[in-house]
C-alpha cells in the first residue's frame, strides 16, 4: 500500500473531524484498556511472567541465528520448506511462485501483518489470483480496500452500520432489503461467502505469531477459527512471517501466550491457537500437502545491535496502541501505513525509512504508558527519542524549530544571560495577562491558543523574587 | 531533630520560575516547615527537556553538566515537578554514556534527587502539613512523575490532611493530558483532543479545584478549562499544602 505517513498531521486532523471514527476510539479506549486490567487483576504473577516473557525475546535475539537455523532444520525434517527473503519484492516473489506452481487461482488468509507489510494482496490480484481474507475484520477492511488500523482489530475504526453498508455494496447475490442490523446477521452472511472460497482455495496463507524452533511448528491464534480451516483445507499452506517471531521451545511459546492474550484482548488464552507443524503425514486425517514458510528480514537484521535491539521483543498485542492517548486520538490510519501507535511509530521509519516518516516518532507526549503496559517491556519511549536525535542529528527536523530550540538552549546554557532575556518578557506578557489573568490569542502562540487559553505569568521570576528576600534568610 | 538539618537545592524548574513563582515560595516553606536548610542556586535555567526529547542531545548534555555542577553540593535536590525530577533522575545518567566519570555524578545526584511531595512523605516522613484549604479537589497524576518517579500516594497523603479539603479521583487521573511539552504546539489538534478528555473527566469529579504536581500539566488543563468557560480553580498541590492559596489561581485573575 502506498504509504501517507508524510500527511500524518492533515491525516490527523481528518481522523479528530471524523465523528463515527472517534466513537469508534471511545469503545476502543474503554473496552480494551479495561479488559486488560481485569485479566491482569485475576492473575497476580503477571508481573513476573511479563519478566519470563521479556528474558525469552531477549535469548532470541541474541541468539537469533542458532533458533532460526534449528527451526529450518525441523521444518525440513517434517517435509516442509523455509524461504529466505531479504525484502518485501523477494517476499512476494517467493510466495507468488509457490502459488503459482500451484496453479492457485483462489488463495485463502487468515490475517496477517507481514501480508499487510509485503502488500501481498495487490501482488496476487496483478498476477491473476484471487486473495480472501477469512478473519471477519479483515475481510471488511479488504472488500473497503483500507488498510489495517489496529494490529488485532483491523477493522476497529468501524461501526456496524458502516460495515452493513460495505456489504450490501459488495455481496450482489443477496436480497437487497435483508437486514443485517445485528453482529449476528454479519458474521452470518460473511461466513456464507467465506465457505465457498475456503473450499474453493487450493493455497491457504497464514501469518504466525510463534515459530518454534525446538520442533519447526508455526502456531497461530485467532478467536474466530479461520486460520484452522485456512491452513488445512487447502493443498499448499503458506506460512509468511518476518524471522524474529521465532521462539527456542514450546514451552516459551505458552509463556508468551499467556501474556500476549492477556495483553491483547484480556483473555486468559484465545479462542483458537493452532499448532501446524510440517505437511499432511500418512495417516493423517487432514492437513496440506506441501508446506512453506516465507521468512522474512526486511530490516529487522539491521535493528540488532542498534539502539532498536528491543523492539524486536515485540509480539504485537495492541496494548501500547490501546493505551496510547494519541492513537486514541486519531486512529491507527492516521499514520499512514501498515503500524500504527507506539509501536508503529517505531518500527515504520525503520521499514520505509524516516525521511518518510518523521512525524511518527515526535507525534507522541512521551507519556510512557506505553511501555508500563508492554507485555515484554519494550522501553518504547526511549525508542522515540532515539529517533528523535537521528533526526536532529540529521538534519531533518523543521528548520524553524531548529532555530528556535537551538536559540533558547543558547540561552538556557548562559544563566547570566538567560534572566536577563526571561525577566522583560515575563514582565510585558505579565502586565497584559493581568487583567484576564489568562491570553485567548498571542502572537507566536497559535498552537497553544488554538484550543486553549494560555494562562498569564505572574509578572516576576522566582528567582528574581527570591534574591529580593529579606537578609538573614539562607 | 538530632541529626543535622538536611541540605536541600531547590531545583524551581523554568515554568516555575517563568509563570508562577508562588510555587517555588511554598516548596521552599514546606521544606523549611519540616526542618530542612533550603538554598536556590542562581546557575539554574531549566532541566533541559526541551531539548532532551527534540533528540537535541548535545544541548541537554550541556545543560545536565551545568545542573550537576550547581547541585551535587547538597544533601539533596527537590524540584516541584515530577517531569524534571524525572529528568535529572532517570535521564541525565544516559546522557553521559561513553563519559564514566560525568556519569557517576549523573547517577549520584539523580539518587539524592526527589520530587517535592516525595520528599515530603517518603524522605522526611511528614506525617501532616498544617494547611487548610476549603474546597473538593481531584488531582491529575503528570505522566512522568507517576511512571518515571513513582508518585502517586503522596501528594494524596498529605492532601488527606488538608483541613476543609475533600479529594475526589477522577476515572482517569493517570491518562497523559496531552501537554507533553513542545507536542502541544506541533500538534495542537492531537493535543487539543487530549487535553479536552482530560477537562471532560476534572468536570466529572464534580471537584471545584484540579490539583497537580506538574506545572506544565497544569497550564495545559487550565488553559482549556477556561476556554471552555469552567470556573474549576487550578493549582500546584505546593500551593495547597503550603497554604498559599491567596493569590489567582492558575489562568485566573
Ligand atoms: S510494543 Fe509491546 S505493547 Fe506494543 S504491540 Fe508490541 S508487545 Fe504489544
Amino acid at each position: 500500500m502506498e504509504a501517507t505517513t508524510r500527511n500524518f498531521e492533515r491525516n490527523a486532523r481528518k481522523a479528530l473531524a471524523d465523528t463515527k471514527l472517534q466513537e469508534a476510539l471511545a469503545r476502543l479506549s474503554h473496552g480494551f484498556p479495561a479488559k486488560r486490567r481485569q485479566a491482569i487483576a485475576r492473575l497476580p504473577e503477571f508481573e513476573a511472567l511479563r519478566d519470563a516473557a521479556r528474558d525469552i525475546r531477549n535469548d532470541v535475539l541474541e541468539n537469533l541465528d542458532f533458533y532460526l537455523e534449528r527451526f529450518e532444520t525441523r521444518v525440513g525434517e517434517r517435509g516442509g520448506q523455509v524461504h529466505w527473503a531479504r525484502d518485501a519484492a523477494e517476499a512476494r516473489s517467493l510466495v507468488l511462485k509457490i502459488c503459482q506452481d500451484a496453479g492457485a487461482r483462489t488463495v485463502t488468509k487468515s490475517k496477517s501483518m507481514i501480508g499487510e507489510e509485503i502488500a501481498i494482496n495487490e501482488h496476487l490480484e496483478a498476477n491473476g489470483i484471487t486473495p480472501v481474507e477469512t478473519d471477519l475484520g479483515e475481510y471488511i477492511i479488504q472488500i473497503r480496500r483500507e488498510p489495517p488500523s489496529h494490529l488485532i482489530a483491523p477493522a476497529i475504526h468501524l461501526s456496524k452500520g458502516q460495515v452493513a453498508e460495505s456489504f450490501k455494496e459488495k455481496h450482489g447475490q443477496f436480497p437487497k432489503d435483508r437486514s443485517l442490523e445485528e453482529p449476528r446477521a454479519l458474521l452470518d452472511e460473511a461466513r456464507t461467502v467465506l465457505r465457498e472460497s475456503f473450499l474453493e482455495a487450493d493455497v491457504g496463507m497464514t501469518g504466525a505469531n510463534m515459530l518454534v524452533a525446538e520442533t519447526g511448528t508455526v502456531v497461530v491464534v485467532t478467536n474466530e477459527g479461520n486460520a484452522d480451516l485456512t491452513m488445512s483445507l487447502p493443498r499448499v499452506h503458506i506460512v509468511i512471517a518476518s524471522l524474529e517471531k521465532v521462539v527456542p521451545t514450546l514451552d516459551d511459546a505458552a509463556t508468551l501466550l499467556r501474556v500476549l492474550a492477556r495483553s491483547a484482548t484480556g483473555q486468559e488464552i484465545s479462542v483458537y491457537t493452532t499448532f501446524s507443524t510440517g505437511p499432511r503425514r500418512p495417516g493423517d486425517l487432514d492437513g496440506p500437502e506441501a508446506f512453506h514458510v516465507v521468512l522474512l528480514d526486511n530490516g529487522r537484521t539491521t535493528m540488532l545491535g542498534s539502539e532498536l535491539h528491543e523492539m524486536l521483543r515485540c509480539i504485537r498485542c495492541g496494548a501500547c496502541l490501546n493505551e496510547c492517548p494519541i492513537y486514541r486520538a486519531v486512529g491507527g490510519h492516521a499514520y499512514g501505513w501498515v503500524y500504527s501507535g507506539p509501536m508503529g511509530a517505531v518500527l515504520t521509519p525503520v521499514l520505509i525509512g524516516i525521511e518518510h516518516a518523521g512525524d511518527l516518532p515526535n507525534a507522541s507526549t512521551l507519556c510512557g504508558k506505553c511501555e508500563d503496559v508492554c507485555p515484554v517491556r519494550i522501553p518504547l519511549p526511549r525508542m522515540l527519542r532515539h529517533w528523535r536525535q537521528r533526526q536532529f542529528e540529521g538534519n531533518q527536523s523543521s528548520a524553524a524549530s531548529r532555530y528556535g530550540l537551538k536559540a533558547w538552549a543558547f540561552l538556557a546554557r548562559r544563566p547570566a544571560l538567560y534572566r536577563l532575556a526571561v525577566g522583560p518578557a515575563v514582565a510585558v506578557l505579565g502586565m497584559l495577562g493581568r487583567r484576564r489573568g489568562r491570553f485567548r490569542r498571542l502572537p507566536l502562540a497559535g498552537g497553544w491558543t488554538a484550543s486553549r487559553d494560555l494562562p498569564a505569568p505572574a509578572g516576576r521570576t522566582f528567582l528574581a523574587l527570591w534574591r529580593k528576600r529579606p537578609a538573614g534568610r539562607p | 531533630m538530632s541529626s543535622p538539618p538536611p541540605n536541600v537545592g531547590l531545583f524551581v524548574t523554568c515554568l516555575v520560575d517563568l509563570m508562577r513563582p508562588v510555587v517555588g515560595f511554598a516548596a521552599v516553606k514546606l521544606l523549611e516547615d519540616a526542618g530542612c536548610v533550603v538554598s536556590v542556586p542562581a546557575a539554574q535555567t531549566c532541566c533541559g527537556q526541551p531539548a532532551y526529547n527534540a533528540g537535541d542531545q548535545t544541548d541537554a548534555r550541556a545543560i545536565a553538566r551545568q545542573v550537576i555542577a550547581a547541585f551535587e553540593g547538597f544533601d539533596y535536590v527537590v524540584v516541584p515537578s515530577g517531569s524534571c525530577a524525572g529528568m535529572i533522575r532517570v535521564h541525565f545518567p544516559g546522557l553521559f554514556a561513553g563519559d564514566a566519570p560525568m556519569a557517576g555524578r549523573a547517577r549520584a545526584l539523580g539518587e539524592r534527587t526527589f520530587e517535592l511531595t516525595q520528599f515530603l512523605r517518603d524522605v522526611l516522613q511528614v506525617p501532616d502539613v498544617e494547611a487548610e484549604y476549603i474546597g473538593t479537589a481531584t488531582y491529575h497524576d503528570g505522566c512522568a512523575g507517576l511512571r518515571e518517579m513513582g508518585v502517586k500516594e503522596q501528594p494524596r497523603a498529605l492532601l488527606a490532611a488538608v483541613r476543609g479539603l475533600e479529594l475526589k479521583e477522577g476515572g482517569e487521573a493517570e491518562i497523559c493530558c496531552g501537554f507533553g511539552g513542545l507536542f502541544c504546539v506541533k500538534y495542537p489538534d492531537i493535543s487539543g483532543r487530549i487535553v479536552d478528555g482530560k477537562v471532560d473527566d476534572v468536570l466529572a469529579t464534580g471537584a471545584d479545584t484540579l490539583l497537580g504536581g506538574d506545572l506544565g500539566c497544569l497550564l495545559n488543563v487550565a488553559g482549556r478549562l477556561k476556554r471552555r468557560g469552567s470556573d474549576v480553580r487550578v493549582r500546584h498541590v505546593a500551593e495547597v499544602l503550603a497554604g498559599m492559596t491567596d493569590g489567582p489561581p492558575i489562568g485566573d485573575p
